[in-house]
């Protein structure tokens, strides 16, 4: 297929291992910010390929993974309403709170529907007007314009029925905590890709010039991924920290003005909490004032709702790049896919579950022979 | 999850005041919610995440990049 085969093309991806390694001098280490770059790298195995000295810590880009067991525990309330349809893209379903995840509770027969599009529950709060549908709006700047475009359209066609959860979350503020970080190993970034389609590229020039790391935009295929990190490597060589996209055919400096006027007709900058990591000031979107008729948060009076974290888990510090899942003694025992202690193993795109599925399991250091 | 998949535009129109369209993955087609793009002709090839289209790949750029890395390879080989 177009803009797919040629960037997984073997050749090509020979001369970029070749060039990071002919042009890797010194030892450094790369963020990839977005969970799905995670899974590409781990799926290709691209990071077993980089010369020695160049590491990839693996970012907090999956908002599966960040979405607060709070939040969570707030949509299992909606969601067990009286004549609530709950919509939600698939990977939220499995994803457990404190009182266990949205698929228990719609195998308990409460009305829960995985939907591909936002769109899909609006037309679904159109078709039954005797129910309330609520869809679980997630996601990152990538997907705020369809949420947002859901909320719009609901509003254009008087839908009284139609409301939805937001649980947001912005990627410059949480590269910001990153780089503040205690500890931080972080020296360069591969930005996201579709969240700069969006936004464009014009908020990472301060952070590049602030924290003196450079930022290479780059796609999800396994070229794209290569470049990107070459792109950023030639930068860290020669000293360099500027944002350069490596994505072009897909990532503009101004990023789609329709998409964001969108969004910042629908929507309004809040701080927001992140599973594992915590609070972080104007990290998030919520729903206009104007448009709390469309919030579920107003519209369902569920009382405050406190969630605590497993203080076992580390995926706090996986996510800011501290630490890799290897790292913790529960990874792959206590802690898998099926019965994930926290945030980076209840996603397909988060760290932890990507070397889960790709059998990055650790050999025992001390086996019995 | 900002899993966006690269498509061609067949078509656009307006339904219920809603610009849409129908994009053709590799044989699969799919409606998705033009209103972000209101410039994509039929033909482009544009990116789709959750039902919407985000962006219009620029083939310029696709082509530049790929001849980039084509120079590098060749640039390789002569060196070794």
């Amino acid at each position: 297929m177009k803009h797919v085969d040629e960037l997984r093309d073997r050749a090509t991806v020979q001369t970029l291992v070749r060039a990071l390694h002919s042009e890797t001098k010194h030892d450094w280490t790369v963020m990839e910010v977005c969970g799905g770059q995670t899974h590409a790298i781990v799926r290709y195995g691209l990071d077993e390929m980089l010369p020695r000295g160049l590491s990839l810590l693996h970012g907090p880009g999956c908002p599966v993974c960040v979405t607060s067991a709070e939040v969570i525990d707030r949509a299992h309330a909606i969601a067990s309403e009286p004549d609530v349809v709950f919509c939600s893209f698939g990977d939220m379903l499995r994803v457990p709170g404190t009182r266990g995840d949205l698929l228990r509770l719609k195998a308990e027969g409460r009305d829960i529907r995985i939907v591909y599009s936002p769109l899909d529950a609006v037309r679904l709060a159109e078709k039954h007007p005797e129910k309330r549908v609520v869809f679980f709006a997630i996601g990152f700047e990538t997907t705020a314009p369809a949420n947002a475009m859901a909320v719009r359209i609901g509003k254009q066609r008087g839908l009284a029925n139609f409301s939805i959860l937001a649980a947001h979350v912005l990627v410059p503020p949480m590269l910001t905590s990153i780089l503040e970080s205690p500890g931080n190993r972080v020296q360069g970034f591969l930005g996201p890709g579709h969240v700069c389609t969006v936004m464009g590229t014009r908020e990472y020039g301060p952070i590049t010039r602030r924290y003196g790391v450079p930022i290479a935009v780059a796609g999800f295929e396994p070229v794209d991924l290569l470049h990107g990190l070459l792109a950023c490597v030639r930068q860290l060589e020669k000293g360099d920290a500027h944002v350069e996209v490596p994505y072009s055919r897909a990532v503009s400096e101004d990023g789609n003005a329709a998409a964001r006027a969108t969004i910042d007709d629908v929507f309004e900058v809040c701080d927001r909490q992140w599973r594992g990591i915590g609070w972080i000031p104007k990290s998030g979107l919520r729903l206009r004032w104007e448009l709390r008729d469309f919030d579920a948060e107003r519209v369902f009076d569920v009382g405050a709702v406190t969630a605590e974290e497993n203080p076992d888990c580390i995926s706090g510090k996986v996510l800011k790049g501290l630490a890799k899942p290897h790292d913790c003694p529960h990874f792959g025992k206590r802690c898998t896919p099926e019965t994930p202690l926290g945030a980076t193993m209840v996603s397909s795109e988060g760290a932890c579950a990507a070397y889960m599925t790709y059998r990055r399991l650790p050999i025992l250091q001390e086996a019995h022979v | 999850m900002c899993l966006a998949v690269p498509g061609r535009l067949v078509e656009t129109f307006v339904e219920r005041d809603v610009r849409m369209g129908r994009v053709d993955f590799g044989g699969m087609s799919k409606r998705v919610c033009m209103e972000h793009l209101p410039d994509a002709t039929p033909g482009d090839y544009v990116l789709v995440h959750v039902g919407f289209a985000l962006a219009r790949i620029d083939e310029e750029e696709a082509e530049r990049t790929l001849a980039m890395l084509r120079e590098l390879g060749d640039l390789e080989e002569e060196l070794t």
